[in-house]
């Protein structure tokens, strides 16, 4: 068994694409059309042959008071991996980006969360190299 | 709402570090503080019970709430803590020892 696809739900998937491309940096993989919305993933650059995000349109009822509680308590949807949280932050803030959490070390991982701009609020993290 | 005095208020470990991590940085929302307290005081309390931890801060005054944006964020505000520098002054080494020679002579004229 294998982690083939994660997905997020994002408010608008054109915005969604933009920003998870243009802004974080990944790789679009797929880009089908199915009625009103589409089967759109990214991955990442340092993998693209590694697990798909599906940019999933947050069409369900449900979605909309969950998501609301998440971001609330500034939970993020999901997390990713980066090499170094300080420069990631430097990058995106350039870009706009707006943090919710600066880069915080917490021992043996530094974080930051951000908005994604399309509903969630999104982790990085880095591992610490251990003495 | 309901309230409760600073005593009670910092009478517990993780209230306490709740405020020490708020102090480190303002504006937190529930899960980093969350994060702060497992990661760097070992405390995993639940994220409800955190919760109940700060409105009994919120209640005693020692934090303040704002929104910003869609998420709920946590401030330190230390103004109920002057009440406890107000009971009970500071005592400088001077202070003491100036107390000191009067109840010296105090018992002296006892004895006396």
């Amino acid at each position: 068994m294998r982690i083939n696809w994660t997905s997020v739900c994002v408010d608008d998937q054109e915005k969604a694409l933009r920003f998870y491309t243009e802004t974080l940096g990944f790789r679009l993989k797929h880009n089908i059309p199915l009625g009103e919305h589409a089967w759109i993933t990214v991955v990442s650059e340092e993998a693209p042959e590694g697990t798909e995000l599906v940019l999933e349109p947050a069409g369900h009822p449900a979605v909309v008071p969950f998501r609301k509680a998440l971001v609330e308590d500034g939970i993020p949807y999901t997390s990713f991996a980066v090499d170094d949280v300080g420069a990631e932050h430097e990058r995106l803030v350039a870009k706009g980006v707006r943090f919710v959490q600066p880069p915080t070390d917490l021992g043996t991982v530094i974080t930051a969360v951000f908005d994604d701009t399309c509903g969630n609020l999104i982790q990085i993290m880095e591992e610490k190299a251990q003495p | 709402m309901l309230h409760v005095d600073i005593y009670r208020a910092i009478a517990d470990r993780t209230r306490r570090a709740i405020l020490d991590e708020l102090v480190d940085r303002s504006g937190q929302s529930l899960f980093e503080l969350c994060a702060r307290l497992i990661m760097k005081h070992g405390i995993s309390s639940s994220r409800q019970a955190i919760s109940q931890h700060l409105d009994v801060l919120e209640a005693a005054g020692l934090i303040r709430t704002k929104r910003e944006g869609r998420s709920k964020l946590h401030w330190f505000a230390g103004a109920p803590l002057k009440a406890i520098g107000e009971r009970w002054p500071i005592s400088t080494d001077e202070d003491i020892s100036r107390h000191e020679d009067t109840s010296h002579s105090t018992d002296e004229d006892m004895e006396e």
